[in-house]
């Protein structure tokens, strides 16, 4: 299977099951296209296959009014050629038997988000966690104790890996600011003897970044996220104060702080904006925080009820897919300068990424990853907190339902029928558990409006690809003619 | 090659082989997470 896609003035073909990607020339394009149609298959000599598939590209070309020697098409099929044989194009998906089997293996817990504060001093219009109380919850800060539970828990129920990993999450976790530093401190002094290494990591609106947490931030939080939508009219419109006045005065210089200090100590954090049906030319938003000083940055797309007047419809995908190309060109254009970025969902490892078990078995919600609650309830993940059907147990008494857990340990990209056939199944992983059961009420289907910003967000990280590795031969020739 | 530039030298198949468990969870990504193994 491959798929193949214009954009920024590449011709892209993915060879799906591979993972290969090749910049190609049109008449490639042309031809791969063709092959596709026309498979080679047993029956049909290798000869006929190639006279066949070269006239046709040649008959369209000449339909066209174009002159392009029968030569070139001839040494474009080559081309093909060899890379079908090497394995590069045109492969198949043999991997279902061997991830099903990967899916039933017993699993450990890796990582835990602590909803530290069910309690919010800001009152977000699209915050799924409404306010930080959480469909009907009451407000409440998560109790040391609780804390240091959980940490057993994930102690306990880890297996033998080494590395855990704990997300401070809310509402807003540095309204529990004392309970967050007495739970780090408690896991590092729980390290040494369990052979743990915990990863702390920090998700904040900012409205109490001070000198104190930035400080303590530093040292202690292996990654930050900065809440910011991006310009301040479209920020304040859905991120007020409860009294309603905007935010963004409040923590815009807060947040650039923590940036800078983050940059300057090599640690990792990245602002992380929310776009919404009032603000389809986002990448306005991803280019100002941008321009303000940020180079780590994620604006990604409301999920929300139709009911709800801010919320993504069908109507607005040729728009939005338009506005990510744009924001591709200009991370290309930018790449390199002293304005260059990084935007969360552009990029992509081609060469270290992760096996195709984790490819393909999905994000590990209620199973390695879990939910935890002020009073110590466990989750699948944070999106589910607060639905009874989806309550797993708690961090006493461990997961009492083992049947939501198998349900969940059974997603993967062959058990949800929209993903099979998907090229961007391997980037994606068969989407979000969460964003499917509340627009189709079942976690193994597919939200159809996230399917189609994650198909284009991949053919952009693609072309991101192709636009470096111009750039460096471009470097590279420059370079041997001085 | 004339007409192809071929970007990356990895293929998923050569990971069959070599599902330790040892990555993060991902999560609102596999494709820009890097294998810790």
């Amino acid at each position: 299977m491959v798929h193949q896609f214009q954009n920024n003035g590449f011709n892209i073909v993915l060879d799906v099951n591979s993972g290969a990607v090749h910049v190609v020339d049109e008449i490639c394009y042309d031809l791969i296209a063709e092959w596709e149609r026309m498979p080679e298959s047993a029956d049909v000599p290798e000869g006929v296959h190639k006279e066949a598939v070269v006239d046709r590209v040649l008959e369209r070309y000449r339909e066209q009014g174009r002159e392009i020697r029968r030569e070139e098409i001839l040494e474009g099929y080559e081309e093909i050629r060899e890379l079908a044989e090497a394995g590069a194009l045109f492969t198949k998906d043999d991997y279902e038997t061997a991830v099903i089997d990967y899916t039933k293996r017993p699993t450990v817990v890796k990582a835990l988000c602590l909803h530290i504060a069910h309690d919010c001093n800001l009152a977000c219009r699209y915050c799924f966690a409404e306010e930080g109380e959480y469909h009907g919850g009451k407000r409440e800060l998560m109790p040391l104790e609780v804390g240091k539970k959980a940490l057993d828990f994930l102690i306990e129920n880890s297996g033998n890996r080494k590395n855990l990993e704990v997300d401070f999450f809310g509402g807003e976790p540095l309204m529990n600011f004392e309970v967050v530093k007495e739970l780090v401190r408690y896991g590092r002094e729980r390290e040494q003897e369990a052979g743990k290494k915990f990863r702390f990591t920090l998700t904040t609106n900012g409205v109490l970044l001070n000198e104190d947490v930035m400080e303590f931030a530093n040292r202690e939080m292996d990654n930050v996220v900065l809440s910011i939508d991006g310009r301040q009219e479209v920020h304040d419109r859905m991120r007020p104060f409860r009294g309603g006045q905007g935010s963004y005065e409040v923590i815009l210089p807060k947040l650039l702080e923590m940036a800078k200090r983050r940059e300057q100590a090599g640690k990792k954090y990245y602002v992380r904006g929310t776009y919404t049906r009032f603000n389809k030319d986002f990448a306005a938003d991803v280019l100002h925080l941008n321009e303000l000083g940020f180079r780590e940055i994620s604006v990604e797309p409301v999920v929300a009820p139709l009911s709800e007047p801010y919320a993504l419809r069908e109507e607005d995908l040729p728009e939005l897919l338009e506005e990510y190309d744009r924001l591709a060109a200009e991370m290309a254009a930018r790449a390199g300068t002293d304005r260059a970025f990084t935007f969360f969902h552009f990029m992509i490892d081609l060469e270290g990424g992760p096996c195709v078990y984790k490819r393909l078995s999905g994000c590990g919600s209620g199973t390695e990853y879990m939910a935890v609650t002020p009073s110590g309830e466990l989750y699948p993940c944070h999106q589910f907190v607060g639905n009874p059907d989806f309550l797993l147990g708690d961090v006493w008494n461990g997961i009492q339902r083992q049947d939501v857990v198998t349900d969940f340990k059974g997603c993967n990209v062959y058990s949800r029928e929209a993903c099979r056939n998907c090229f961007a199944r391997f980037y994606c992983s068969g989407g979000c558990a969460a964003n499917s059961y509340n627009f189709t009420g079942k976690i193994r289907d597919v939200y159809e409006i996230g399917c189609a910003l994650q198909k284009k967000r991949v053919e952009c990280a693609l072309m991101l690809k192709a636009a470096e590795a111009e750039a460096a031969e471009a470097a590279e020739t420059a370079e041997e003619t001085e | 090659m004339k007409h192809i530039k071929t970007l990356n030298t990895k293929r998923l198949n050569s990971t069959v082989k070599k599902g330790c468990g040892e990555c993060q969870t991902s999560c609102s990504t596999v494709g820009n997470q890097t294998c810790e193994k």
